[in-house]
C-alpha cells in the first residue's frame, strides 16, 4: 500500500459544525501540513464557536500526529474556542487523553533583551551582590584561617599537608618550564635594545630585576591560577552538587574552616617558595641566552649579584603572598557558589580562573604603584 | 501463539575485574511485558541493566535483541538497535546544560528528519504526555525531582521506542508521586505498546505494574527465581524471594548458609 500524504482540511460536517478533518499517513518522511495553516483556518471560522476534530481518515501515524492535534487543541483553547475531539477508537485516544490530562502551563515569558532598562538594572544589582558576597567571603575566610590557628578548629592538618604537596612539589615541573622560558624571553627582550649600546652584559641586570620584582611572582601566579585555583573550584563545586557541603554544615563542621582554610593556607605557604624557585630558574634561563650572546657565565653572575638587593627580593615575595591569597579566594568562592549541576561545576571553574587572573593583574598594578610611591 | 522474545539473555556473567557480580543469568523478555529486575541492594541490578544496554561488556554470555546478538553487533547495528530504546537513568540523566525542550529534542534531531517546527510540536506533545507542557524553557535544575523523573521519561519516549528501560524510576520520590509515575509509565506503555524493563526494589512499583520478573540474589551471585512477582510472592520455592516480596525484615541467616554450601 502506498502512503498517502498527510493533509488537514476544515469544513462543516453533516450537522454543519466546523470540523478539522485529518487524513493520510502521518509518518516520518511525509510532508506534513505547515503548522501555520492551522492559525489561518482558525481565523476563518465564522462565527467563532465550537469546532470538532475528526481523525477517521488517518492511516499510519507516529508522534507527529498527536503532536499536531495537540497544537490544534492548544490553539483553540488560546482563542477561547471549544474543541470536541471525536474518538478514533485506537491508542491515539489514550495518548491524547494523557497529553491533555494536565493543562499546559503558560510558557515562561522570554527575558527582554540585555539592553533593556530592566536587564541593566538587574545586572547592576547582580554585580553589586557579587561584590558584597566576595567581600563577605574574604572576611569569612580570614576568620576561618585565624580560627584554624587555635586548637579545636575543624581544619585537619592532614588536609593541609595534602594540599601543600599538591600545590607545591606537584607544581614544580610546570613552574620549571615556564620560569626558564620567561627568563630567556626577558634576556632576548633586553638584548635587542642593549646591543645598540654595546652593553649586552646588562642583560643580567634586566633578567635579575625582572624576575625578582615582577615576572617570577606573576608567572607563577598565572600558572597556579590555572592549575590550582581551577582545581579548587572544581573540587568544591563537585562537593556542592553532591550535597557534601550541606553534610559538613549539618555535621557542625564549618565548610570555611574545613575546605577553604587549608587550601588558602597551603597556597599561601607554597607560592612564595615556588616564586623563589622560579626566580632562580629564570636567572638561569637568562644565563643561557647571555651565553649565546658571548657573555661568559662568570661575567653574567658577577653582573647579576650587583642587582640582587633584598628590596627587590621582598617585593616579589610580598606579591606572591598576596597573589596566593587572591587565587585561593577566587577558586574557593567560585566553588562554594557553584550551581548544583555538572554545568555549574564547569562554570565555577571558568569563573575561578578568569577572576583570579583579573585579580592578579589589578593587584600587581596596585602593588607596583604602591612600591613606586614608597620607593622600594 | 508463541511469541518471539524481544530480549534474550544467555548465560550472562557479569564481573568487575575478577569480582563476579552475577553469573549464569538466563531469561527472556517478551513483547508487551513489564519486566522487573529485582533484588536487594548491591546485588547487581543496575549492572545487569548496563549490560543489557551494551554499556558494559559481559565476562561471558550474550544478550540478544530479536535474536540478534548485541555483543557482536557492529557500531552501525548497535545504533539501529539503540534507536528503538528509551532509557531513564537513576538520577534522570537529563543534560543539565540544556533546557527540557532541548533535552527531548536531542534524540529527535539525532535520529529523525523532521522539520524544526514539527520537532517543536513533538517536544510539546511528549512533555504534555508527562504533564510538563509549558516547561520547555526550564533547565533541569530549576524543576523538582519528581518533574525531572517525568522529563527524563519524556526524553525516553521521544522516539516512540519499542523497549523502555527504567533504572529505579521512582527512587527518591514520595509514595504519591511514585504511584503517579508508575501510573504514567503504565499508561504510556499501554498506549504505545512498548515493552518495559525496569530495575526496582520498591514493592508498590513491582506489584502495581510488573508482569514478569527476575530475582538476583546477592549471596549466591545468580538469579534464584524468575516469573510473575505476584505469583512468586506466594509460590516461590525460594524463601528469600518470598520474604523480599512480602517485605519481611527478618531474612533468616540461612541465606548465608546456603551461599556457603554453594561455594563448598
Amino acid at each position: 500500500m502506498d502512503a498517502t500524504a498527510p493533509d488537514c482540511a476544515l469544513r462543516p460536517d453533516a450537522s454543519g459544525q466546523p470540523t478539522l478533518y485529518l487524513s493520510g499517513d502521518w509518518t516520518e518522511g511525509q510532508p506534513t501540513p505547515a503548522p501555520s495553516r492551522l492559525q489561518d483556518m482558525l481565523a476563518r471560522i465564522e462565527p467563532p464557536g465550537p469546532v470538532a476534530l475528526d481523525l477517521s481518515g488517518i492511516g499510519d501515524w507516529d508522534s507527529q500526529l498527536p503532536a499536531f492535534c495537540l497544537r490544534w487543541m492548544n490553539l483553540c483553547r488560546s482563542r477561547g474556542i471549544d474543541c470536541e475531539r471525536r474518538r478514533h477508537g485506537s491508542s491515539l485516544d489514550d495518548l491524547l487523553d494523557l497529553a491533555t490530562a494536565t493543562p499546559p502551563r503558560e510558557a515562561r515569558p522570554r527575558s527582554a533583551g540585555w539592553l533593556s532598562a530592566a536587564a541593566i538594572r538587574r545586572n547592576l544589582h547582580e554585580i553589586g551582590e557579587q561584590v558584597q558576597e566576595s567581600l563577605a567571603f574574604v572576611g569569612d575566610a580570614t576568620v576561618a584561617c585565624a580560627t584554624c590557628m587555635m586548637p579545636g578548629s575543624s581544619m585537619r592538618w592532614s588536609d593541609l599537608k595534602l594540599y601543600c604537596a599538591q600545590a607545591g612539589p606537584g607544581a614544580l615541573p610546570i613552574i620549571t618550564l615556564t620560569s626558564i622560558l620567561v627568563g630567556m624571553i626577558l634576556a632576548y627582550l633586553g638584548a635587542v635594545q642593549l646591543k645598540e649600546f654595546g652593553a649586552e652584559v646588562y642583560v643580567a641586570d634586566l633578567v635579575g630585576i625582572g624576575m625578582l620584582r615582577e615576572m617570577g611572582a606573576l608567572m607563577t601566579a598565572v600558572v597556579m591560577a590555572g592549575r590550582t585555583g581551577a582545581a579548587y573550584a572544581a573540587q568544591i563545586g563537585t562537593m556542592q552538587s553532591n550535597d557534601e557541603i550541606d553534610a559538613l554544615t549539618t555535621l557542625g563542621l564549618s565548610p570555611m574552616e574545613f575546605l577553604v582554610a587549608p587550601r588558602l593556607l597551603a597556597l599561601a605557604l607554597m607560592m612564595p617558595l615556588l616564586t623563589i624557585y622560579a626566580n632562580v630558574l629564570g636567572m638561569l634561563g637568562g644565563a643561557i641566552v647571555a651565553g649565546g650572546m658571548g657573555i661568559s657565565p662568570l661575567a653574567y653572575l658577577s653582573e647579576l649579584v650587583t642587582v640582587l638587593a633584598p628590596g627587590h627580593f621582598m617585593v616579589g615575595l610580598s606579591k606572591s603572598l598576596l597573589f596566593a591569597v587572591l587565587i585561593a579566594i577566587a577558586g574557593c568562592r567560585a566553588g562554594m557558589s557553584a550551581g548544583r549541576s555538572s554545568a555549574g561545576v564547569g562554570d565555577a571553574t571558568t569563573e575561578a580562573v578568569v577572576t583570579a587572573v583579573v585579580y592578579l593583574i589589578v593587584a600587581d598594578a596596585g602593588m607596583n604603584i604602591l612600591f613606586q610611591q614608597v620607593g622600594v | 501463539m508463541i511469541q518471539e522474545p524481544v530480549i534474550e539473555v544467555h548465560g550472562l556473567c557479569m564481573a568487575y575485574g575478577s569480582t563476579v557480580v552475577q553469573r549464569d543469568l538466563d531469561f527472556a523478555v517478551f513483547p508487551g511485558d513489564i519486566f522487573v529486575i529485582m533484588g536487594g541492594s548491591g546485588c547487581g541490578k543496575s549492572t545487569l541493566l548496563r549490560h543489557l544496554l551494551g554499556l558494559k561488556t559481559p565476562a561471558a554470555g550474550d544478550v540478544l535483541y530479536h535474536g540478534r546478538s548485541l555483543m557482536s553487533a557492529s557500531a552501525a547495528e548497535r545504533r539501529v538497535m539503540r534507536r528503538s530504546w528509551g532509557i531513564t537513568y537513576q538520577s534522570g540523566g537529563l543534560f543539565s546544560a540544556m533546557s527540557l525542550a532541548e533535552n527531548v529534542a536531542l534524540p529527535l534531531h539525532q535520529y529523525t528528519q523532521y522539520e524544526a517546527a514539527t520537532i517543536d510540536d513533538i517536544v510539546a506533545y511528549k512533555l504534555a504526555l508527562v504533564g510538563l507542557d509549558g516547561f520547555q524553557d526550564y533547565l533541569p535544575e530549576e524543576i523538582s525531582g519528581g518533574m525531572r523523573k517525568r522529563a527524563a521519561l519524556a526524553r525516553a519516549i521521544a522516539l516512540d521506542p519499542e523497549i523502555l528501560f527504567f533504572d529505579e524510576p521512582s527512587a527518591g520520590l514520595d509514595p504519591v508521586s511514585s504511584r503517579r509515575l508508575d501510573d504514567l509509565i503504565l499508561q504510556i506503555k499501554e498506549s504505545t505498546g512498548a515493552t518495559v524493563v525496569m530495575v526496582t526494589h520498591e514493592l508498590p512499583s513491582i506489584f502495581a505494574i510488573a508482569t514478569n520478573s527476575v530475582y538476583l540474589d546477592a549471596e549466591t551471585r545468580t538469579m534464584i527465581d524468575y516469573g510473575d512477582p505476584g505469583w512468586l510472592r506466594t509460590h516461590s520455592e525460594q524463601p528469600v524471594v518470598r520474604q523480599f516480596l512480602n517485605r519481611e525484615a527478618d531474612v533468616r541467616p540461612s541465606g548465608d548458609v546456603s551461599g556457603e554450601d554453594d561455594r563448598g
